[in-house]
């Protein structure tokens, strides 16, 4: 009988497999395979992965580091009234980024080839880190420094922009990230 | 106190109605298209202020709108029609009495009053904070009452399920295993209640956060437990419009499942491996590690993708032996084309199955892959998937079923049949252009639930490349193509649940059964009992079919690897 109705043999569960069948549940599970194993495959070969460094912290700390970083690395002010600091870290060293309602802290300015690894914290509510054009998109939370070691490849200005809805100024949001040569 | 046991036979299917359990159903339903009017409505301001060149709404009132616009569709229309589907599953496939109606009245009434609680708490204004409210932003703690109530009340319904299919059992209203279709309605109710668990455990303790009772909520642990819930919930879905699928292949074709060991089998891996699916949420998030990333998103292995690939295959198999034993044998594709296209129940179903295959399934596995995330993670891409998966695949499978309904269980005639020969195609293919427009929009980075991407006015603004305004536009224009498709589908229902004809049967009476026993129904006229053995092309029951799967394998692989050659141009990350 139909799928509506009960089975019509009583062990339904010895009926022979369709051959349509079998052949696609052979070739689906293959391909299962190649999406599981492509995830871990990367991880050897692939250039793209987050490490998940990350720790607990407070906003003070973060605030303190990110604070230091500033005052030593200034390179210029931007923004107009609004001050907002360009930092120059060394290449290699530690970066910090602050986001919080509705700003970025500071502006980073690295360099093309080099890499830095990128603190990035919210001081309040949840934001999430979105670089553009790269279309680099990852979650920022209140209370975990997320640690991400980045090779920025050309030189260039890139838009940041926050993409976990944070209130009624999340559009406004947005922040800038400066690739030297 | 006496039970009810008082039941009318559907003339025309052999259908038996316990009259308590269709009483919840009709209600159920219709309170379900009412919240689906209210998330149409909402639709609108959403469609016409994400959609550049309009901007309708002001920022405060568009996420006050996306709010309402997501609970109201993604949880209140959807679970009330469930419940009805899971009453008819139980009580009506199983030709039983319901269990306890007092208690799923009860049921009924905790999710009706939770429903308008949270709307209440949502059109106050303190409340926008989206379905997911992530801590530590906070909503006025009746929104999560709300929530809590009408998740009880769920809870209640999927209990007087589970009782009704002890009462048939024990009853004897039927002998052997359970049909295929209440199978798969297990299936949603188990994930249900496992779902429902994990909402509780996050949503009692927000809760108490929102009276200032408990002062802090860890953001990650927040995310990780309301994703059991949040994203298991779409796994309800995708068991039930199954279900459906399977349901209305045999309605219209009285197709039977190409075996029943493998159906059972697919719904089965559901249960054991779905409610992994909170890692999909938190791919990018820190503090988790890439194992427990890879195990839990993959569903331990893609099982459950294996799953649904298998559905995918034996729905529309079911459905091609059925047409070539009417002889529709001609060539691979003779049983598709000769298939009723303008019966909406058939059109609705088809364009659902192909929309949540290719759009929504693809897709939903971009998405869930640990790496590929990040090019991809909370853009609208997102809204883009999940409106292939819960508008088109879970959506639009029960408008299809309504088709169904309205003269077997309102008994009325539907009132314009020619706007519902063409709704299925109007909503449908609108949102198959949502669903693409809004991840042709995402791939190239636009954020989802963002007021204004222009950014016009901020200190540092960034511009996105005219194709995101074009693919806005094209989602904008989509989206209202699908918004009158779904005012087709309300008014019709609407139209003739309350002034359509009645249909009249000679002889029409609810019967009292005996006890423990229903009443026997008449043989089902279209109903085939075996599907011999008709063999087609390459010595496949289905070749037809088999040949569509090789099509989305096809476009699965390309796509897949096609993300990934993006995802290397990116900037390398450790």
């Amino acid at each position: 009988m139909t799928a509506i109705h009960t089975p019509t043999e009583r062990v339904w569960w010895k009926q022979p497999l369709d051959r349509a069948e079998l052949l696609w549940i052979l070739i689906a599970l293959a391909w299962c395979m190649v999406l599981f194993f492509m995830m871990p495959y990367w991880h050897l070969y692939g250039k793209q992965n987050l490490a998940n460094e990350a720790y607990r912290t407070g906003p003070e700390q973060f605030s303190k580091l990110t604070d230091e970083m500033v005052s030593k690395y200034k390179v210029r002010e931007e923004g107009g009234d609004l001050k907002v600091p360009v930092v120059h870290p060394p290449a290699g060293g530690d970066a910090y980024l602050i986001a919080r309602l509705w700003s970025w802290y500071p502006i980073l300015e690295l360099e093309a080839g080099k890499s830095y690894r990128i603190h990035l914290m919210s001081m309040d509510y949840q934001h999430g880190f979105s670089l553009q054009p790269e279309n680099i998109n990852i979650q920022v939370l209140p209370g975990y420094d997320h640690v991400i070691t980045v090779t920025p490849t050309h030189a260039g200005t890139y838009g940041i922009v926050c993409n976990e809805y944070c209130g009624i100024g999340h559009s406004t949001m947005t922040s800038k990230l400066y690739v030297v040569k | 106190m006496a039970v009810n046991r008082m039941f009318r036979t559907c003339p025309t299917t052999g259908l038996v109605f316990h009259q308590p359990a269709e009483r919840l159903i009709i209600v159920n339903a219709v309170t379900a298209v009412v919240f689906l009017l209210i998330g149409g409505l909402l639709a609108l301001g959403v469609v016409l202020t994400r959609w550049p060149a309009v901007h309708w709404l002001a920022a405060d009132r568009f996420y006050q709108v996306l709010t309402a616009h997501g609970i109201n569709m993604l949880i209140f229309w959807i679970i009330f029609f469930e419940i009805a589907g899971l009453y008819f599953c139980s009580a009506v496939l199983l030709k039983s009495r319901l269990a306890t109606p007092r208690m799923a009245w009860a049921g009924y009434g905790l999710m009706l009053i939770g429903a308008l609680v949270n709307n209440y708490a949502v059109l106050r204004g303190d409340s926008s904070v989206m379905m997911t409210s992530y801590v530590p932003m906070s909503a006025h703690w009746s929104f999560y009452l709300g929530l809590i109530l009408f998740a009880v009340g769920a809870l209640v319904a999927c209990f007087v399920f589970f009782g009704t299919l002890v009462v048939a059992k024990s009853e004897r209203t039927y002998v052997g295993s359970v049909p295929l279709v209440t199978f798969g309605a297990i299936t949603a109710a188990i994930i249900a209640v496992f779902t429902i668990a994990s909402g509780a455990i996050i949503l009692i303790p927000t809760f108490l956060w929102s009276l200032g009772l408990i002062s802090h909520i860890d953001p990650l642990m927040y995310r990780t437990i309301w994703w059991a819930f949040g994203h298991s919930s779409q796994q309800i879905n995708v068991a039930a419009h199954i279900s459906v699928w399977y349901a209305i292949a045999a309605i219209v074709f009285g197709a039977k499942p190409l075996s029943e060991r493998v159906s059972r089998m697919a719904f089965l891996l559901y249960i054991f491996f779905l409610q992994l699916a909170s890692a999909h949420h938190l791919l990018v998030d820190p503090g988790l590690s890439s194992n427990w990333k890879i195990f839990n998103t993959s569903y331990a292995m893609y099982l459950a993708v294996l799953a649904s690939m298998v559905h995918g295959l034996t729905v529309p198999g079911a459905i091609e032996v059925a047409q070539r034993e009417k002889g529709y044998n001609h060539g691979l594709f003779q049983w598709l084309r000769k298939a009723p296209w303008g019966n909406p129940v058939f059109s609705g179903m088809f364009i659902s199955l192909i929309g949540f295959g290719f759009l929504g399934g693809i897709s939903g596995v971009m998405m869930g892959t640990e790496q590929l995330n990040l090019i991809i993670h909370n853009t609208l891409y997102v809204p883009g998937h999940f409106h292939a998966t819960v508008v088109i695949g879970t959506t639009l499978a029960f408008m299809a079923l309504t088709y169904f309904l309205i003269p077997v269980l309102f008994r009325r005639e539907v009132m314009f049949p020619g706007m519902a020969k063409w709704q299925p195609y109007v909503f449908g293919f609108g949102m198959y252009g949502v669903a693409l427009f809004l991840m042709a929009a995402g791939t190239l980075g636009v954020p989802r639930r963002d007021w204004d991407i222009t950014f016009a006015g901020n200190t540092f603004p960034y511009e996105f490349p005219g194709a995101a305004f074009l693919m806005l536009g094209l989602a904008g224009i989509s989206g209202l193509i699908a918004i009158v498709g779904g005012g087709m589908y309300l008014l019709n229902t609407v139209g003739s649940v309350f002034l359509g004809k009645r249909v009249v049967t000679p002889g029409f009476a609810y019967v009292r059964a005996a006890d423990g026993v229903a009443p026997a129904p008449k043989p089902v006229s279209a109903a085939i009992t075996g599907h011999g053995s008709a063999v087609g092309a390459w010595g496949l029951v289905a070749p037809g079919t088999f040949s569509f799967a090789m099509v989305f394998l096809a476009s699965f692989v390309l796509y897949y690897f096609i993300n990934w050659k993006y995802l290397a141009t990116v900037w390398p990350l450790k």
